[in-house]
């Protein structure tokens, strides 16, 4: 069992370095789309043979209760988005936006990036994690920048600065908390992996662990986009093809939070650090109400979606700033939908705007009657991201409120105030965008509507009915958080 | 440990965060590079000597990178792409060179009174030295945050990531596998960043980055 399980593991890092290696050397896009969604379908499948037989621990690499949900996730939505992506570029090579030398850098980036964030949220060792986001930032700095125009390059070249400079924070950080173990645990690589870290954190230097966690938080919190360290993240979601605005959104801002989750254990399992959970709260409360007013001054949809983000990213700090086993299990959930919906709904904007022509809200309108089909993906992906039930959302968000209430009412009603904004700025643009006489142009696109639905389906069904062995898993790993 | 180590090792890294100030204020990009070559010479000499008063083998084949990416081939590059793109007689004002330098000088103090309380514990060569680390890194934000050309930002970063080289050789015993990876990383960053400087150039015929901000997504 062991076997097939270091197999599994392996096939999720291995198939996308090979399928990149390959995809640079196919010249035809059909065949370069088509070996794309099926190295994805097969990275998926390895993982989700992860979730029954998990291999040992090892030296760089490992997996347990809380990386393998979002090892599941990272590669069910990097498939989901190869299926979005191969209609999606199809449309922009006809409509002369791309061309195919760019398609073949495009697909072998695209299997890097999973590489960087699957080999981020297996890793071991923290430094390794490092380099692997460090990897998968680089890879969507080149995929940011693809349609070279003066908006793309400029989004690109702030978010490689931006990121640059977050992850140059972030390896200090590592450094610092590396010291900290190495006077425990003592030198080499026992005091870079997390287990060690872990086990052995309550006897770290406490002042030592602070500054790191400073570090760290700024480091990786401006991968998150967190506010303030949230500029490059609109642009970057903006001037992208968008199915790397879906996995932007959906994948990687989830990674660099899961590094934070990680340090946040090690910070809480020493008794004279400073508790973590405070400085998150803050930093989540801001971004949610920073988000939400925000969202009422955005002219392009991908922007106002990229802000929808910023604000959840928000929820989902402030929950596991509050902590608990409650509120960490309301964040990890709402981890999970916020992906799956905001990748649905950018499958839905990408298809938007190009049925659109444009990615101005002013210029759009009417879609209900121009494209139905797009137009209800919209609504009900728009409308499961509000938070309405029966939708999934609507259940880790009323977690989150409803723990928090319990614990600091006033911070709760500052929540409801971000969460009631950003409802309002949503809604109206929606409104906007599907309702009212059909403005815009009216292009043929290549519609693709599974992504759309399987991920909207699993978001209704966990808001429906939540099978309790996942309830039971999410409470194990909410517990393991502190 | 004698105390011939901590001085040699000190005076290094002291020089690294000399030359730091020195970069903040050269207005040619070609003393700006051959100032960054400097620094990365320190930074090899840095890492080498902490090779040798540790022990530690594998700190030489940094040392060696540094010496040979850092300080050769990337300013190297860099002179020939400032050639190709025809701005090697620019000169860049570096504007309130008074207030650069106040301010750099208070990073250093900030990140000495930070790091010597916090790091008591670390031993004392790694002490000191991650104090100047950070001001090292400190002053490579400043750099960046106060040019506006493209070219002088990709060289602050750089030399931030010397500082974080610089700490990570300081702290003892810390696995090959981050430094390599760091190298390897600064290698694709330049690759990336030469990517963009070709592509900002067909775009806009300069590398000022005040350029690119009239095209903000959102401005009409």
């Amino acid at each position: 069992m062991n076997a097939l399980a270091s197999h599994a593991l392996g096939g999720v890092l291995l198939i996308p370095v090979l399928a990149a290696a390959v995809l640079t050397l196919v010249p035809s896009y059909r065949l370069a789309a088509r070996i794309n969604v099926a190295a994805s379908f097969a990275a998926l499948l390895c993982a989700l043979a992860l979730i029954g037989h998990r291999p040992p621990p090892g030296t760089f690499l490992f997996v347990d209760d809380l990386n393998v949900v979002f090892l599941v996730l990272n590669c069910f939505v990097g498939f989901t988005a190869s299926v979005f992506s191969a209609g999606y570029i199809r449309h922009e090579l006809e409509t002369g936006r791309l061309t195919p030398f760019y398609l073949r850098f495009y697909h072998a980036m695209y299997q890097v990036m999973l590489f960087g964030m699957s080999l981020a949220l297996a890793a071991q060792n923290i430094g390794v994690m490092w380099v692997a986001i460090e990897l998968a930032t680089l890879s969507t700095v080149m995929m940011v920048g693809l349609y070279r125009t003066h908006e793309a390059i400029e989004a690109a070249w702030k978010y490689f600065i931006l990121a640059s400079v977050g992850i140059a924070l972030a390896l200090f950080g590592t450094i610092l908390v590396y010291l900290a173990a190495q006077a425990a645990v003592g030198p080499g690589l026992p005091a870079m992996s997390w287990l060690q870290l872990v086990a052995h954190a309550r006897s770290f230097d406490p002042a030592l662990l602070d500054l790191a966690f400073v570090f760290l938080l700024l480091g990786y919190g401006t991968k998150v986009g967190l506010v303030p360290l949230h500029a490059w993240l609109p642009d970057a979601h903006a001037e992208g093809p968008t199915p790397i605005s879906a996995v932007l959104s959906g994948l990687l801002l989830n990674v660099a939070l899961y590094a934070l989750l990680r340090f946040k254990v090690v910070m809480a399992a020493n008794p004279g650090a400073i508790p973590p959970g405070p400085l998150l709260v803050t930093m989540g409360l801001v971004s949610v109400l920073f988000a939400a007013f925000m969202l009422y001054r955005r002219r392009d949809i991908k922007r106002l979606f990229a802000y929808s983000s910023i604000e959840h990213m928000g929820i989902i700090t402030f929950a596991f700033g509050m902590g608990g086993p409650l509120a960490n299990f309301a964040g990890l959930l709402h981890m999970t939908m916020h992906s799956l919906t905001k990748s649905a709904i950018f499958y839905s904007v990408g298809q938007t705007s190009q049925a659109k022509g444009t990615q101005k809200l002013e210029e759009m309108g009417g879609l209900s009657v121009t494209h139905p089909g797009l137009a209800w993906g919209l609504v009900i992906g728009v409308v499961a991201i509000l938070g309405v039930p029966p939708m999934g959302v609507f259940m880790s968000e009323f977690l989150v409120i409803s723990s928090t209430f319990a614990r600091a009412p006033l911070l709760a009603v500052a929540l409801v105030l971000g969460l009631l904004v950003a409802f309002g700025a949503l809604v109206l643009r929606l409104q906007q965008v599907v309702f009212g006489a059909p403005k815009g142009q009216v292009r043929p696109v290549h519609t693709t509507y599974v992504p759309i639905v399987m991920h909207l389906a699993l978001v209704l069904i966990a808001g429906i009915y939540l099978p309790p062995m996942i309830v039971t898993w999410f409470q194990n790993v909410a517990r393991s958080l502190g | 440990m004698g105390r011939l180590d901590f001085e040699v090792a000190h005076f290094l890294a002291g020089l690294m965060v000399l030359i730091s100030f020195l970069m903040l204020y050269q207005d040619r990009l070609y003393s700006l590079l051959n100032i960054f070559a400097l620094h990365a010479v320190a930074l090899a000499m840095a890492v080498a000597w902490q090779a040798q008063i540790q022990d530690a083998p594998h700190l030489y084949i940094t040392a060696a990178i540094a010496l040979l990416f850092k300080a050769m081939i990337i300013p190297y590059s860099l002179h020939r792409l400032i050639q190709r793109l025809g701005i090697h007689r620019e000169v860049e004002p570096v504007a309130g060179l008074g207030v650069t330098m106040v301010l750099g000088l208070a990073l250093v103090a900030l990140s000495i009174s930070v790091m010597l309380p916090v790091t008591a514990a670390a031993g004392t060569l790694a002490r000191e030295d991650l104090a100047f680390a950070l001001s090292v890194v400190l002053l490579g934000l400043l750099m960046m945050i106060t040019r506006r050309n493209a070219v002088s930002q990709v060289v602050g970063f750089m030399s931030l990531e010397n500082g974080l080289i610089l700490a990570a050789a300081g702290a003892q015993g810390m696995p090959l596998v981050v430094e390599i990876s760091v190298a390897f990383s600064i290698l694709i960053a330049f690759i990336v960043i030469g990517v963009f400087l070709f592509r900002i150039r067909e775009r806009f015929d300069t590398v000022d980055v005040a350029a690119l901000d009239r095209f903000r997504g959102e401005r009409r």
